[in-house]
């Protein structure tokens, strides 16, 4: 403000001297104007809201991106999750009195095993179940053995087996209702159920 | 059937009544082509059975006694039972004959209301007839009279104070009053006065074994298997599943009361089964290693014992022989189920019914007879279950069933029927055959049931509080 100040001082001297010295002249009495140091001034004020305003908008743009931005990606996580859950909850069959495990179901417990090691806190536990034609009380020593198959199988690829309980159900909760071979075939199964460590999942 | 067998009966009564035949027994009737009329679809085998009958009498409040009694002789399958025709209509007994009391035969005590009355021996004796029984009432007293009709006299007299139909105790004490009724004519104990637990929707049930009094005995709601009769048949064990686990329970039949059995419940733990003493429980344990048997002194609650060792195989359902000596159960050391044998301790473990590679099917759920002579258990024959008994003896192996799925059979105290599950008729039901004549009938007439354990002979005071 200093300059500014001693230049409107200057200037009104001039003035002052002017006048005095031209006395025929008339004097031109000028409307004030601003000086242009003042303009100036002003206009770097202006200047400098505007910059502020718009890095203020700047930075809510930002925040709005961040907060969408992370949104999103609560949600990609949400569906990763879904997605490993289901990739985790498929089951694997068995043949007919039978507890090992078929060479078409190795890939389905190879992606269960690579899911177990991406995500070390999760826990889970191995139903086995069986069709109705055995006999009541065996299947539920061959629900048993079909569910240790599948423990055995994670073990083998490196899970530890503590992370794995097993459970027998016998022929005691079929799957699907039905007596010929399509219903029975989808009963004898593993069922893969989280038991913990579950609720945020990544792909392997 | 029971129209045409009446109508055979009216015919050889009526035979008997207008000309005097020379004596002859009336056996099994024919089950060949009846074609109109009447088929007298007699065979005439002397000796196979003794001829039974129950004399026609009305009132006195016990028609449905007679009924339970009846049936209670039929279901026996010991005696040829003859069904007399409407009552009245034929007089057969002569009243006001003196009473001649069989050679050795008890001598009925004076004042009975009916003691007056002798039969016509020879009559009934020409229809076939080795044994007549009477029931009649004395007071508040229900008589039952014994005729042996070749003799021609007096067995034996029964007197039992029956509680009024209707009330919780009557059947059975009905059933015991059918069972002393053969004992004195034959000599054996019979199986009236029994009764059979199985597993429907989950739940224990129990009924009598001529399919009277169903009635649920679960006293929970977890899915129930297995259920099984200590040999006192005051008290019963039963698995009881739950999220894949297993715990097993006693429970008193007579007050319901259940208690956990020490050290279950926290591997699957399933097919329980007593020591003839009662003393020791055997059962079934699934875990990491496989399936092994397990027994435990109920007495003490206490003392887990291991008795199989499988690794790589699956031990289960075991049963032991009625001496407590041997134990059979089901061992998957073949490659698949198959009925084994070891001593009570667990030692010397062995094949027990013979296993040929390839051609005998899968062979499960054992169950040693009350007798100690035969193991009944079901085998996979072409794809469906069948019942078998093997000769606990000589180790062979007969096939009882061939009509639809049979299995889980149980032995009756007389160690010669079985009750078992078959969908002979459509649906899975219980069903009773006699080994001795091959007579086969539906115990219960529902859907769904399964599991069947038959009681042994039981102690009078089942339903009263001790």
């Amino acid at each position: 403000m200093k300059p500014v100040s001693l230049l409107f001082v200057i200037g009104l001297g001039a003035a002052v001297f002017a006048g005095a010295c031209g006395g025929k002249k008339p004097v031109e009495q000028l409307a004030p104007q601003p000086n242009a140091d003042s303009a100036a001034a002003a206009q770097a004020e202006a200047e400098r809201l505007a910059r502020e305003e718009e890095a203020r908008r700047a930075r809510e743009e930002a925040d709005r991106q961040a907060r969408a931005r992370e949104a999103d990606s609560l949600a990609a996580l949400g569906r990763t999750t879904e997605a490993v859950r289901t990739m985790l909850a498929a089951m694997i069959h068995f043949d007919y009195d039978k507890a090992n495990i078929r060479s078409n179901d190795a890939g389905t417990l190879d992606e269960k095993v690579a899911i177990l090691q991406a995500n070390p806190n999760l826990r889970i536990r191995i139903h086995g179940h069986c069709d109705e034609r055995g006999s009541d009380e065996y299947n539920l020593a061959l629900g048993n053995r079909r569910a240790q198959s599948g423990k055995q199988y994670l073990v083998s690829h490196g899970i530890d087996a503590g992370r794995i309980e097993t459970q027998s159900w016998g022929e005691e909760r079929p799957l699907v209702d039905g007596h010929d071979e399509s219903a029975w075939s989808q009963n004898r199964r593993d069922e893969f159920e989280i038991i913990g460590g579950g609720d945020a999942l990544v792909r392997p | 059937m029971a129209e045409w067998r009446k109508v055979v009966r009216s015919a050889a009564v009526a035979v008997a009544l207008l000309s005097a035949i020379p004596p002859f027994r009336l056996t099994a009737q024919d089950t060949s082509a009846i074609d109109r009329g009447v088929r007298i679809g007699i065979i005439y085998r002397p000796g196979v059975r003794p001829g039974f009958v129950l004399l026609p009498r009305r009132g006195g409040g016990l028609d449905s006694v007679r009924a339970i009694i009846a049936r209670d002789l039929d279901y026996s399958d010991r005696f040829e039972v003859i069904t007399l025709p409407g009552g009245d209509s034929i007089r057969l007994a002569t009243p006001g004959a003196p009473l001649r009391p069989a050679r050795g035969a008890t001598v009925p005590a004076a004042g009975g209301g009916t003691q007056g009355t002798a039969l016509n021996y020879p009559l009934y004796q020409a229809l076939g007839a080795d044994f007549a029984l009477d029931v009649t009432a004395a007071g508040d007293t229900t008589v039952v009279t014994l005729h042996d009709v070749a003799v021609g006299g007096v067995r034996r007299t029964i007197r039992a104070r029956l509680p009024a139909p209707g009330q919780a105790d009557f059947r059975q004490a009905v059933h015991r009053v059918a069972d002393q009724a053969l004992q004195a004519a034959l000599g054996t104990a019979g199986i009236a006065a029994t009764r059979i637990l199985f597993v429907k929707d989950g739940k224990v049930y129990q009924i009598d074994q001529d399919g009277a009094e169903l009635k649920l005995v679960s006293s929970s709601d977890r899915q129930a298997m297995s259920p099984t009769w200590a040999g006192d048949g005051r008290r019963f064990a039963y698995m009881e599943f739950q999220a894949g686990r297993g715990q097993l329970f006693l429970q008193e039949m007579a007050t319901g009361k259940r208690t956990p059995v020490a050290t279950t419940g926290k591997a699957l733990d399933f097919t329980p089964a007593f020591s003839p003493d009662g003393e020791t429980l055997a059962f079934s344990r699934a875990t990491e290693e496989g399936t092994d048997i397990y027994t435990i002194n109920l007495k003490d609650n206490c003392c887990l014992r291991r008795l199989t060792v499988g690794r790589f195989s699956d031990n289960l359902s075991p049963t032991f022989s009625p001496d407590g000596q041997r134990v059979a159960f089901v061992s998957t050391r073949p490659g698949l189920p198959q009925l084994y044998v070891m001593a009570a301790d667990g030692t010397n473990q062995e094949l027990f019914a013979p296993f040929d590679y390839g051609v005998t099917g899968s062979s499960n759920a054992p169950e040693w007879s009350p007798d100690g002579q035969s193991v009944a258990f079901h085998r996979d024959v072409a794809g469906t279950l069948q019942v078998f008994v093997l000769d606990a003896r000589s180790r062979t192996v007969r096939q009882l069933t061939s009509v639809g799925r049979n299995e889980d059979p149980t032995w009756a105290p007389d160690s010669r029927h079985l009750a078992f599950v078959s969908d002979r008729s459509g649906y899975r039901q219980l069903w009773i055959i006699d080994l001795d004549t091959g007579r086969i009938r539906p115990l219960l007439q529902q859907s769904g049931a399964r599991l069947p354990a038959w009681s042994p002979r039981l102690p009078e005071v089942t339903s009263s509080t001790p």
